[in-house]
């Protein structure tokens, strides 16, 4: 709890701070808007961003899901074959060097401008540090307890679903931690590129009308998703160290 | 013995191993020539690094840094292949799995359906009955080690290796697991590497002695195992084979 108390005695810190800049230095509001004003915004502006809300939120949690899914399949196929893996993880490692911003636009061209191609900017930004996380937990098990299952006579199917993927399911959630932080970024980045909906796209049209205290919601709108997002899946890492 | 154990009483062979372990062509022990006798129970000794886990791992088919030049058989002329199971210095319970799931994994593994009866009876008999569905986090160095045992006699293979399974206990709960592993592991050809001389005056029917040059059989007093530990042929054995092991170093 005392935690908690920190954590919003910070943010009301930071808020009275933003205040007292933009009463002082009287900049203009479609510069910097104040708080208030931003929380005006967002009030006056209530469904419009909760609808925009709700696609990139729809974006990223299917982002996160297939992301995952592809991620731990991966890592098992990896895990179970030597040469795949020589063979696989420097393609991998290659395609890490490439700016997934810099794909954005070809991904819109491919998929187009709907919910699609956010989709697979999420996948494409989180499949790695998932699979990579997850790789590492199931390839890290004692070389003890594996040496026991070779004497017991285990299959390496039920050496992989029985010791190797339990073992692997903290280093799964460490993955998702990361992947729930960079998944609305792929989400919102495809959405500058092109679309008609979405936290980004509102965004960028704020923006450009210099409704800055719009933006400024838009924006708080998409930190305290991602946030709750992140809570989420500490949970679901937390539960799967557990089990 | 044989309560409860009826199904299965495989004859156990006798095993021999000759011959001589190399790593990077540096000899690490050997020439050896070691009869582990049906049934029975050897201890080998020696000071660290001179290849006792190695021994053990070799007997067992593990892999192995280095090579081994020689041959392993067994008496009734099969192979090893699982005929054999293992119990190390850890217990490597898996910590996500209740201690009845832990003592059912060899089966888990092979695809088989567990024979759920059969684990209780092994967990009544190390003195788990009560803590069957506890995890591994919940329970003591001692249960953790009497539930590596119970799942290392669900496999019933005629050979057992055990690698200091009883080093990381205090001093009480060893000799009862002692005890309870020469109970449980009766008619079984047991091989315990192990660094404590009193353990193996108590449990062994036979000792030996690891020297990178040798495997030297060590007498054992006159009585069968368990030995009394404070007999006097037990602490006098033990006296003289500690002064060799301190010798020999």
């Amino acid at each position: 709890m005392t935690r908690i108390r920190y954590a919003l005695g910070a943010c009301a810190f930071a808020l009275l701070l933003w205040q007292g800049i933009v009463w002082v230095t009287g900049v203009p509001s479609f510069i910097l808007p104040s708080p208030l004003r931003v929380a005006q915004a967002a009030l006056d502006n209530r469904v419009l961003i909760a609808e925009n809300a709700l696609v990139t939120a729809t974006e990223v949690i299917l982002g996160l899901i297939i992301g995952t899914v592809l991620g731990a399949v991966t890592a098992i196929q990896l895990a179970n074959s030597d040469r795949l893996h020589r063979l696989v993880m420097p393609l991998l490692i290659f395609t890490q060097a490439v700016p997934v911003f810099a794909l954005a636009p070809i991904l819109t061209l491919w998929f187009g401008y709907g919910i699609a191609s956010k989709v697979v900017m999420a996948v494409l930004i989180i499949y790695f540090p998932v699979t990579s996380a997850f790789y590492d937990g199931l390839t890290r098990v004692p070389a003890d307890i594996l040496d026991m299952a070779k004497t017991m006579g285990g299959t390496k199917r039920q050496i992989m679903r029985r010791i190797k993927i339990p073992h692997a399911l903290p280093s799964l959630g460490t993955g998702l931690k990361l992947a729930a932080v960079y998944a609305p970024i792929g989400a919102v980045i495809g959405e500058w590129v092109g679309a008609s909906k979405g936290l980004g796209y509102l965004m960028l049209l704020a923006n450009g009308r210099a409704k800055t205290d719009l933006m400024f919601a838009s924006l708080f709108t998409l930190a305290i998703m991602t946030l709750l997002l992140h809570l989420a899946v500490i949970k679901a890492s937390d539960y799967l160290r557990k089990s | 013995m044989g309560h409860g154990h009826a199904r299965g009483v495989i004859q156990a062979p006798a095993i021999d191993v000759r011959g001589t372990q190399y790593i990077d062509s540096v000899r690490l022990f050997g020439r050896i020539d070691m009869h582990l006798p049906a049934g029975q129970w050897t201890c080998v000794l020696g000071r660290s690094g001179v290849g006792k886990s190695t021994l053990l791992r070799l007997i067992a088919g593990l892999t192995l840094a280095g090579e081994f030049e020689g041959d392993i058989t067994a008496s009734d002329g099969a192979g090893l292949a699982h005929r054999i199971s293992v119990m190390a210095q850890s217990d490597l319970l898996l910590p996500w799995l209740s201690v009845l799931e832990n003592t059912v994994l060899g089966a888990r593994l092979r695809g088989q359906t567990p024979d759920f009866d059969r684990a209780e009876n092994m967990l009544k008999r190390v003195g788990l009955a009560d803590d069957m569905w506890k995890k591994p986090g919940a329970l003591s160095g001692g249960m953790r080690q009497r539930t590596a045992l119970a799942r290392t006699l669900m496999e019933d293979r005629p050979v057992a290796l055990l690698d200091e399974p009883f080093s990381a206990l205090d001093a009480s709960t060893r000799a009862d697991m002692q005890e309870l592993a020469a109970e449980v592991l009766l008619g079984k050809t047991v091989l315990l590497v192990t660094h404590d001389p009193a353990e193996a005056v108590r449990l062994g029917h036979q000792i030996i002695v690891l020297t990178p040059d040798a495997a030297q059989p060590w007498p054992t007093p006159d009585m069968p195992p368990t030995r009394d530990q404070y007999a006097p042929a037990t602490v006098a054995c033990q006296a003289a084979l500690l002064a060799h092991l301190r010798e020999i170093r």
